[in-house]
């Protein structure tokens, strides 16, 4: 029978979900000998290759590019996580939700104290900032939720391993954080 | 006709951004840029919450060098609460924030070195990108492999014992920290079971030096012409002058090693620094205000410090720094690929720090915080994996935040990022057709060299996926590659 195939992506996240998932540290050789990666950012695949049984998302969605990302993801992966709280809340980013992104563009480019150019970046090449930062599942059906700022290392294994061998996840009541 | 090639994302490299490269009639480079296509607005939304949050929120904008934030922060925080700059400090506090910085400098350089430049040495830039990557390098190298993984965990424990927490923690506080280490956590790190312990880290430290330098006699030719350009460099250095990664005086040399900042003091870094804007990225470009905005701009991280510092106060890698300015005759090295030598020697010398401050008493005893008069604004620089970072926050009469301005690493090296990328672009595009992938990896090996991590740069890793189009000049696709 062939792996199952991994993908992950970092939408408006800090990348320290993926960063934790690196914490699982020499566990990482037994994972590339359970499941096999394809798109993702820790190795250099930069297009989907094939269809996948798992995609892990970390971070909300900021901007259009976030939303294409997250919705070509849903349509390669049979099974659709959200890794942390950005993904499943919206974290950190979305603390700029409820106020104008004008505002937000302006107190970076105009209003700063090192900045005199009178210029707020807008050429082509940049992706529509969305109104606000949405959770995931609020774009795209999510099938299940890791909790933590980041996921502690153990449990985004726990988690991958339940899922890959079939057997049942038992959650700690400790894993529930959202510091 | 004129074409443009995108090249998006850009992988390995922590962060959202992309590169365009237009193309004239003749199939030469006439522009190439990299964008920073993600916005945070970190600015504006800080405002308002009580200065004490911002070491523990600030380091959520990157989760690849969460302690920088969160020790820079501290520092600007340190002086709001009148703990003075650095030197202010409990030994306790200063010494265990120390070890909590070098840990995660350790663990960065080793992620950086093993994860993502190693499978381009390795396997080379043309490889097939199914294989040129960390889990290629799993498969066919595992020993190396194996002492990347630990040689980060290391780190990552010493931040957890220090931070509380490996991504993300809480350790520093306004005026110093919040726990000592115990002397089971120091008995582990200095004599922990092999290879988790601090001499087995020295010692491989020392391999991958060994690994770099022996790749570099095969293959000087490349690593010594790839992306080499002139430009002026800036860091924190210790008031003596020797390389300091958590607390100094700001320096910065011209081409020829000429000191253009003399030494001065971070907490007046408005007179010195100014940052442009343009249209096309969210990545501002920091210059020296006393050159201006077309010449200014300067490079920081390892090269810098390696370019900036006198001299390394560690014994090993000190003996490394000496053979290594001898090789540029003692002037500021510009070779963009000798920054992974530079960020090795940093490598070492962190362990060597770590190694030193494990045996000092101060961190296991000893008061955790100070405090003075409070004042309204502060300034914190710090030396973070990849180069200096600024943090400066004005508060109002009920502690809240009225103004946070951050020059993220990234962003100091913005301009010879892209300098780099157009430098690459000219050599490996002008006259072809035909765009191959190990052209395009070339562009990404020149973004890579400067580990830029474009998540704290946008106040915003990642990977989206590698296409190409070709536009002319009246918008037309000529032509799509994706992979
Ligand atoms: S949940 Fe926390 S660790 Fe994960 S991307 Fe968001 S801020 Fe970073």
């Amino acid at each position: 029978m062939s792996k199952p195939v991994v993908a992950t992506a970092s939408l408006a996240g800090c990348f320290g979900c993926h960063m934790s998932f690196l914490d699982i540290d020499d566990r990482i050789l037994q994972l590339i000998e359970l499941v096999e990666f394809n798109k993702s950012p820790v190795d250099d695949i930069k297009k989907f290759t094939k269809m996948c049984d798992i995609g892990i998302i970390e971070g909300g969605c900021c901007n259009s590019e976030n939303v294409e990302n997250l919705r070509e993801f849903r349509k390669h992966c049979k099974i659709l996580i959200s890794l942390g709280e950005c993904a499943i809340m919206g974290g950190l980013p979305a603390m700029r939700n409820g106020i104008p992104v004008r505002e937000c563009l302006e107190e970076a480019y105009l209003n700063g104290p090192t900045v005199d150019d009178n210029i707020i970046p807008n050429d082509d090449e940049l992706p529509m900032i969305l109104d606000k930062v949405y959770p995931c599942h609020e774009i795209v059906k999510i099938d299940y939720f890791l909790p933590g700022c980041p996921p502690r290392a153990d449990l985004i294994w726990e988690a991958l391993v339940a899922l890959v061998t079939g057997k049942e996840l038992t959650l700690p009541y400790e894993a529930f954080k959202f510091d | 006709m004129p074409r443009k090639i995108t090249i998006e994302p850009v992988t390995r490299v922590e962060g959202h951004g992309k590169v365009t490269i237009q193309m004239d009639d003749n199939n030469n480079v006439a522009r190439s840029r990299l964008h920073i296509v993600e916005f945070r607005g970190f600015e504006r939304f800080a405002q308002g919450r009580p200065y004490w949050e911002m070491p523990v929120l600030v380091q959520r904008l990157c989760g690849i060098c969460p302690v920088s934030h969160h020790l820079a922060a501290a520092k600007a925080v340190d002086v709001i609460v009148g703990a003075g700059t650095g030197e202010g400090l409990t030994p306790t506090g200063e010494k265990m924030r120390r070890l909590m910085h070098h840990g995660q400098i350790f663990q960065s350089h080793a992620l950086h070195f093993f994860h993502l430049v190693s499978p381009d040495l390795l396997f080379g830039a043309d490889a097939d990108p199914a294989i040129r990557n960390v889990i290629g390098v799993a498969l066919e190298h595992k020993d190396l492999a194996v002492q990347g993984v630990m040689m980060r965990k290391f780190g990552q424990e010493i931040i957890r014992a220090t931070a509380g927490k490996k991504i993300h923690g809480t350790g520093a506080i306004p005026g110093g920290i919040n726990k000592h280490l115990t002397p089971e956590e120091k008995d582990e790190f200095l004599k922990g079971k092999d290879p988790l312990n601090i001499d087995k880290m020295i010692e491989w430290s020392l391999g991958a030096l060994d690994f770099f330098k022996g790749y570099h006699a095969k293959n000087a030719e490349m690593l010594d012409n790839f992306a080499v350009f002139p430009s002026n460099h800036l860091s924190l250095v210790r008031k003596d002058g020797a390389m300091d990664l958590y607390h100094g005086v700001l320096r910065a040399v011209d081409s020829e090693g000429k000191k253009i900042l003399n030494d001065v003091d971070y907490q007046d870094y408005l007179k010195y620094i100014g940052e442009e804007v343009k249209t096309w990225s969210y990545m501002k470009f920091p210059y020296l205000l006393s050159i201006g905005k077309k010449d200014g701009w300067y490079t920081v991280g390892p090269l810098a410090r390696l370019n900036t510092a006198d001299f390394i106060p560690t014994p090993l890698a000190q003996k490394e720094f000496e053979n290594y300015k001898a090789y540029t005759k003692g002037k500021p090295n510009h070779m963009s690929m000798h920054m992974h030598y530079a960020r090795l020697i940093e490598l070492l010398h962190a362990a060597e720090v770590m190694k030193e401050l494990l045996n000092d008493p101060d961190l296991m005893k000893g008061e955790l915080v100070t405090k003075g008069p409070k004042a309204k604004e502060g300034v914190g620089l710090i030396e973070a994996p990849r180069g200096t970072l600024f943090h400066h926050y004005r508060i109002d009469d009920e502690d809240k935040i009225v103004m946070a301005n951050l020059i993220v690493s990234t962003t100091n090296n913005n301009e010879p990022m892209n300098r780099a990328v157009n430098y690459v672009a000219n050599k490996v595009f002008n006259g072809k057709k035909e765009i191959s992938e190990g052209m395009m990896n070339r562009v990404e090996m020149a973004i890579r060299a400067y580990d830029p991590c474009l998540s704290c740069a946008t106040h915003a890793l990642g990977q989206m996926p590698l296409e190409i189009t070709m536009v002319d000049s009246s918008g037309n696709v000529l032509g799509k590659k994706t992979r």
